[in-house]
């Protein structure tokens, strides 16, 4: 165990609970119609990204994945410029081009993709900057376990070890791809395979900020060291609205009457059809579709909340928790009335 | 004759495709959801969910359809299949050729396409001219339930590989994940005759490389395909108030194809408008320009709507990079009619 001061610690809360904040802000824009297409939120994985991000120095950089927020909030991009982008404003972040799945600050170097498993070569390549230009930074890559099944994350690690660069590879394990539970479709076990590359890995509980702050800790001045090395941490962490806003395994849980209205008939008409596979093969398969849906409930409980968490077990600290909230709140709420008004002059977005 | 919407109508079209012949599966990341009622009718071996590893199962698609069976390999969006392009580009491509023709690959690659609903320039790409101009590849875009459902059985019938692309405005259930996420204060531009319509109560395959005309007209040919061909329909409605009449050609196929339809069309009309929701240069618009220029010796006009930019992810700057009615009428007045 290593000693955290106060100090640390509030910085930890107050780097989650704006991240939590603006990604709950996020939600009602979204649930209100001003935001079109996908909404991934990070909302679950705050003490991950908290407990890394505090670690780094300038310089370094991030490759995110398609829950791109958190990272952008933590770090300082400027919270009018990220919102505008996510509305998708000609005054963003990037001009709204890219929304929040295609976030981009050059002055931080954070970069995010959709395309899943992206983030692995892209902090290979500012590790190798790094390392050519012969300073102490590196590269930190986001990614979900799902992507740990894609071939260029594969080649990232081997790549990252065999050319010795400071890649943080980390890890967000919730188990779950969109529908998929990430443990059906993987063979093996994950640490293995990264420690197969020679990679150092270990495990983490992605859900005890001060857990991941521990880790990192330990683990980055070593990258930062002449001797360049990968290391990979896995993280588990839940998401409470499941893979996005909308999630379709989540609305049967949030209005299952609506939603088992609408998939029952089609299902029982095809499992009834005379022509199709062996009637065992059927009700099982139907079956296995059905427990899914009953497992995926799993992930609206709070109790892996990494705020929650870090509330109780930081019940002396309560009054500055309240404080900090508080001015978060008033701060994004300020500002977001500022935002809605600019586009509510402009008539449209 | 029923009537379906468009992704009920892939769907009827698997049924009965799957039901003739054991030979066909599907592999794909989450089928277990998104084709539940095909898992529910066949069981788990011809509906195979994977992990995100779109290189290896494509490529294994292609093994598996030498091997005689019948994969339909899906990839979730084609933006996607830029991380598996090896398997399509260097073996599904090239196999017959190399074995001098003795070795086929009955390949379905399956995936949603196109944009206008705000989700971004890696998730609304069209790429159709980029994957037909590989030699040994067939790419068609529906662009109603009828086609959406006869022409999959033309893919699933053909000894080579053909990609089959569904248009996400079209397909309802992509349209609700991506679109509106079960929301009811977004709406998109659906072309509804797209989206729903008259079925064949028996699907049959269309003859591949098969282009329509929709509509018969004698001063313009719009050239177009998927989602835009209804943006066309709706400008040559306007332009017959103009005095313009204008004959619409649905391609259906990128790949082959129809050359003989366009000649004949332009050959009569001297002017032509391809609206192609995929990428100006290099493209299906430019190899019609090609093949009107190389065939007809008459002098013709030429003018293209197509999406000329990475596709923004605001909705307004979306709308104006992707083909609409206004970018097509203005072409079409630029053009002098005597
Ligand atoms: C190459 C590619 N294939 C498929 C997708 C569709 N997709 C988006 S997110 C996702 C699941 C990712 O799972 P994971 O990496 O565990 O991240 P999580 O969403 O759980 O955070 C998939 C399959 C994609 N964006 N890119
Ligand atoms: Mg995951």
């Amino acid at each position: 165990m290593i000693f955290m001061k106060e100090r640390t610690l509030l910085k930890l809360y107050e780097l989650m609970y704006r991240s939590r904040f603006m990604e709950e802000t996020i939600t009602r824009l979204w649930n209100d119609g001003h935001i079109y297409g996908e909404m991934h939120l990070g909302i679950g994985e705050e003490a991950i990204i908290a407990g890394v991000l505090s670690h780094l120095i300038p310089g370094d950089a991030i490759a995110t994945d398609h829950r791109g927020t958190p990272p952008f909030v933590m770090r300082g991009v400027d919270l009018e410029a990220l919102l505008l982008e996510i509305l998708g404003h000609p005054k963003g972040l990037c001009l709204g081009m890219g929304g929040h799945m295609h976030l981009f600050s050059q002055e931080l170097l954070l970069t995010s993709s959709g395309i899943v498993g992206s983030s692995g070569p892209s902090a290979v390549g500012f590790a190798l900057a790094a390392k050519y230009r012969k300073t102490n930074n590196i590269a930190v890559a986001f990614f979900g376990e799902g992507s740990m099944n894609q071939g260029m994350l594969l080649e990232s690690l081997n790549l990252a070890a065999a050319m010795s660069l400071p890649v943080l590879f980390v890890c967000k394990d919730n188990n779950w791809a969109i529908t998929t539970q990430s443990s059906e479709v993987t063979g093996g076990v994950l640490l293995d395979r990264v420690r197969g590359f020679g990679i150092e890995a270990r495990e983490i509980d992605g859900s005890d900020v001060t857990t991941v702050w521990q880790a990192v800790e330990t683990a980055i001045p070593r990258m930062r060291k002449s001797t360049k090395s990968p290391y990979f941490i896995q993280a588990n962490c839940t998401h409470n609205e499941g893979h996005f806003l909308g999630d379709p395994l989540l609305r049967f849980h949030r209005a299952p009457r609506k939603e088992f209205g609408a998939v029952t008939g089609p299902l029982m008409k095809s499992v009834l059809q005379y022509k199709g596979g062996r009637i065992d093969k059927r009700i099982r398969s139907v079956t296995k579709v059905l427990s899914l849906i009953a497992k995926s409930r799993m992930q609206l409980s709070d109790s892996k909340d990494p705020l929650l968490r870090f509330e109780k077990d930081n019940r002396d600290l309560e009054d500055q928790f309240t404080q900090i909230k508080s001015s978060i709140q008033s701060e994004t709420n300020l500002l977001v009335e500022r935002i809605m008004g600019i586009i509510q002059e402009e008539g449209v977005l | 004759m029923r009537t379906m919407e468009f992704a009920e109508a892939i769907e009827s079209a698997l049924k009965q495709a799957m039901s003739e012949n054991p030979d066909i599966f599907l592999l794909g990341e989450d089928l277990h959801t998104l084709r539940v009622n095909l898992l529910a009718q066949f069981g788990k071996e011809r509906v195979q969910s994977t992990p995100i590893s779109e290189s290896a199962f494509l490529g294994a698609g292609v093994s598996a359809a030498m091997a005689g069976l019948r994969p339909i390999v899906e990839i979730m969006l084609v933006d996607f299949i830029g991380v598996a392009a090896d398997a399509l580009l260097n073996h599904a491509a090239k196999v017959h050729a190399f074995s001098g023709g003795k070795w086929s690959v009955p390949l379905v690659v399956r995936a949603s396409c196109g944009g206008g609903y705000g989700d971004g320039g890696q998730h609304e790409q069209s790429l159709w001219g980029w994957l037909a101009h590989i030699p040994g590849i067939n790419v068609v875009v529906p662009s109603n339930p009828a086609d959406a459902g006869n022409l999959l059985l033309s893919a699933i019938e053909a000894d080579h590989p053909v990609i089959y692309l569904e248009h996400k405005l079209l397909a309802d259930y992509w349209l609700d994940y991506m679109g509106t996420g079960g929301r009811e204060n977004v709406t998109f531009d659906i072309p509804e005759a797209g989206a729903k319509g008259e079925v064949p109560n028996k699907w049959q395959p269309l003859p591949i490389g098969e282009a329509k005309i929709l509509r018969e007209g004698s001063d313009l040919t719009m050239i177009s395909l998927g989602v835009s061909v209804h943006r066309c329909i709706e400008a040559a409605a306007i332009l017959t108030n103009e005095d313009i009449s204008t004959e619409i050609i649905d391609l259906r196929w990128v790949s082959p194809l129809d050359t003989s339809c366009i000649i004949n069309s332009v050959s009569k009309t001297h002017r032509v408008i391809v609206v192609d929701e995929d990428y100006l240069r290099f493209g299906l618009s430019g190899e019609i320009a090609a093949i009107v220029a190389e065939e007809i010796n008459s002098k013709f006009q030429f003018g293209r709507v197509c999406t000329d930019f990475t596709i923004p992810f605001n909705r307004n700057l979306e709308d104006n990079i992707l083909p609409n009615v206004n970018r097509i009428l203005d072409v079409a007045r630029a053009f002098t009619y005597e």
